[in-house]
């Protein structure tokens, strides 16, 4: 996917977001994540990847700055996070749309939000919905569609603000295995157009290695680092090729190594 | 229901049972209980009279006075305690006591406070219709999926954007429910309100009709009663299901 910012070496060594001594603590005592530091480059797809509740949500939503951490901070480009901005779009693992909107008003939502101008915004979710492959669908409502198009809108919804980072929550959680590799495929050739960084949370360890740049192995509540693992994959190759590259099969072994430890 | 194995529309049922009543009122020797045609006579005899017009006039005011007011204080109220688990452990017990509580036990009190009129017919509407849109509010507020303000909320949008583009919008089918619970409440607030008081609109009607032995009357704006308080939460019903959708998505 990441081709372009690959060839491009001082695109792919510039941090963008730097997560520095994160705790976390919730109210109840539950400690989710302790002294993490992290460094996501630009211009890749990083994923979190751990046992469940391990805490990889709790730090995709502190990036976010939908939670607060009770120690240290997150900085994007140096600057502190201190809540949501218009440099980071989030998509939810339960697709968070609105039911009594259409289509078209919910991949709209960001861009009202934003203030953009009714008209603008309308030709902007068009072209959005259609790239997600859901054209023909904007007047539909979301009970009307099937989970994997849910969560495209979602994905549209996200695009459209045009955020340098674009934060997943297990997306494809909540989606059937046939179309969860469908949409795969679409996301990373989405992506590769776009160009954003992505950081992406999932519990599947050949999700995880298929789409990402560099896989981050979090421990345990209270969730720690405990593996970065860049995955060198030709990704130049069909996605059916790479499922049986050796390096991937191989990346699959390795994380699946340091997983089995912890059940 | 079924007869020689067809089905029979329900409404039928009704006509059977209007026509259990015609036999019984004719031949059954019950004063209170005259035939139906001689109530649907009465009723149609009583409607065009200047007194049923201002008991009608004096009635809707104070239902529909009541009943904005309660759904005005009704749906904050609901919606702040959906949001604040503070004000919903300071005011819930209150709320939950009030709506099983025999509310007609109150109305006299009103009756001290407010004096014997008006005021205390709104009042005792606006205390039967408030808390179920209180409570349904709340628990359609409840039921917000935790996701959709955490959405709006990663775009950017203020906490009272919030508040009326999410929270409002999905609680809807809890608050028009709770909306056409109250609507039938009020009717018995109303009624109550007016019979206690007993000087005004149909209670002093129902008061006249029952002392005087005039029971085709009595029972001509009773049915008249129920069909009203069946028509408004029907009607609100209909917009419930036009919004149907919303909570099967949720």
């Amino acid at each position: 996917m990441n081709q372009v910012a690959k060839n491009m070496t001082e695109t792919k060594q510039d941090t963008i977001v730097e997560v520095d001594g994160i705790a976390m603590r919730y109210e109840g005592g539950v400690q989710a994540l302790k002294g993490v530091d992290l460094k996501i480059p630009s211009g890749e797809l990083t994923s979190f990847l751990g046992p469940s509740g391990c805490g990889k949500t709790t730090l995709l939503k502190i990036i976010a700055g939908l939670l607060t951490p009770t120690e240290g901070e997150v900085r994007i480009r140096g600057k502190k996070v201190t809540g949501p901005g218009p440099d980071r779009a989030f998509v939810f693992q339960d697709f968070a749309l609105m039911p009594w909107a259409t289509v078209q008003r919910n991949v709209e939502f960001g861009l009202e939000l934003r203030g953009m101008p009714k008209d603008q915004r309308g030709e902007k979710a068009v072209k959005y919905i259609a790239e997600v492959g859901l054209a023909g669908f904007e007047k539909s409502y979301p009970h009307e569609l099937s989970g994997g198009m849910r969560q495209r809108v979602g994905l549209a919804r996200a695009l459209a603000v045009d955020a340098d980072i674009l934060m997943m929550d297990e997306p494809f959680a909540s989606v059937d295995e046939q179309t969860r590799r469908k949409f795969q495929e679409d996301m990373l050739d989405l992506l590769s157009k776009e160009k954003k960084t992505v950081i992406f949370v999932t519990h599947s360890i050949e999700e995880a290695v298929y789409v990402s740049d560099q896989v981050v192995l979090l421990s345990p509540r209270p969730g720690q680092v405990q593996r970065i693992i860049r995955t060198e994959i030709d990704r130049s190759k069909s996605p059916d090729e790479i499922r049986r590259d050796k390096n991937y099969l191989d990346y699959v072994d390795d994380i699946w190594a340091v997983l089995r430890t912890y059940l | 229901m079924k007869l020689n194995g067809k089905q029979i529309p329900i409404v039928y049922s009704l006509f059977l049972w209007a026509a259990i009543w015609e036999l019984v009122g004719r031949y059954g020797g019950l004063a209170i209980l005259p035939p139906l045609s001689a109530v649907f006579e009465a009723g149609v005899e009583m409607v065009p009279t200047d007194k049923f017009k201002s008991a009608m006039v004096v009635t809707l005011d104070a239902y529909f006075r009541g009943l904005a007011m309660a759904v005005a204080i009704g749906i904050p109220m609901g919606f702040l305690m959906g949001v604040s688990k503070t004000i919903d452990r300071l005011i819930g017990t209150w709320v939950n006591i009030f709506v099983s509580a025999p509310l007609t036990a109150v109305v006299p009190i009103f009756m001290v406070i407010l004096g014997i009129g008006q005021a205390t017919v709104i009042a005792s509407v606006f205390l039967f219709a408030i808390w179920a849109i209180v409570l349904d509010t709340r628990a359609g507020v409840k039921h917000v999926n935790p996701s959709l303000p955490e959405m709006a909320h990663s775009f950017g949008a203020s906490r009272w954007l919030i508040f009326y583009r999410i929270y409002l919008l999905a609680a809807l089918p809890e608050v028009l429910a709770g909306i056409r619970l109250g609507l039938i409440r009020a009717v018995k607030g109303v009624v109550i309100g007016q019979l206690l008081v007993a000087i005004t609109g149909i209670g002093e009607l129902f008061e006249l009709y029952s002392r005087n032995f005039l029971f085709d009357e009595f029972w001509a704006l009773l049915l008249m009663v129920f069909a009203f308080a069946f028509a408004t939460a029907e009607a609100v019903g209909l917009v419930e299901k036009r919004i149907e959708y919303y909570a099967r998505t949720r």
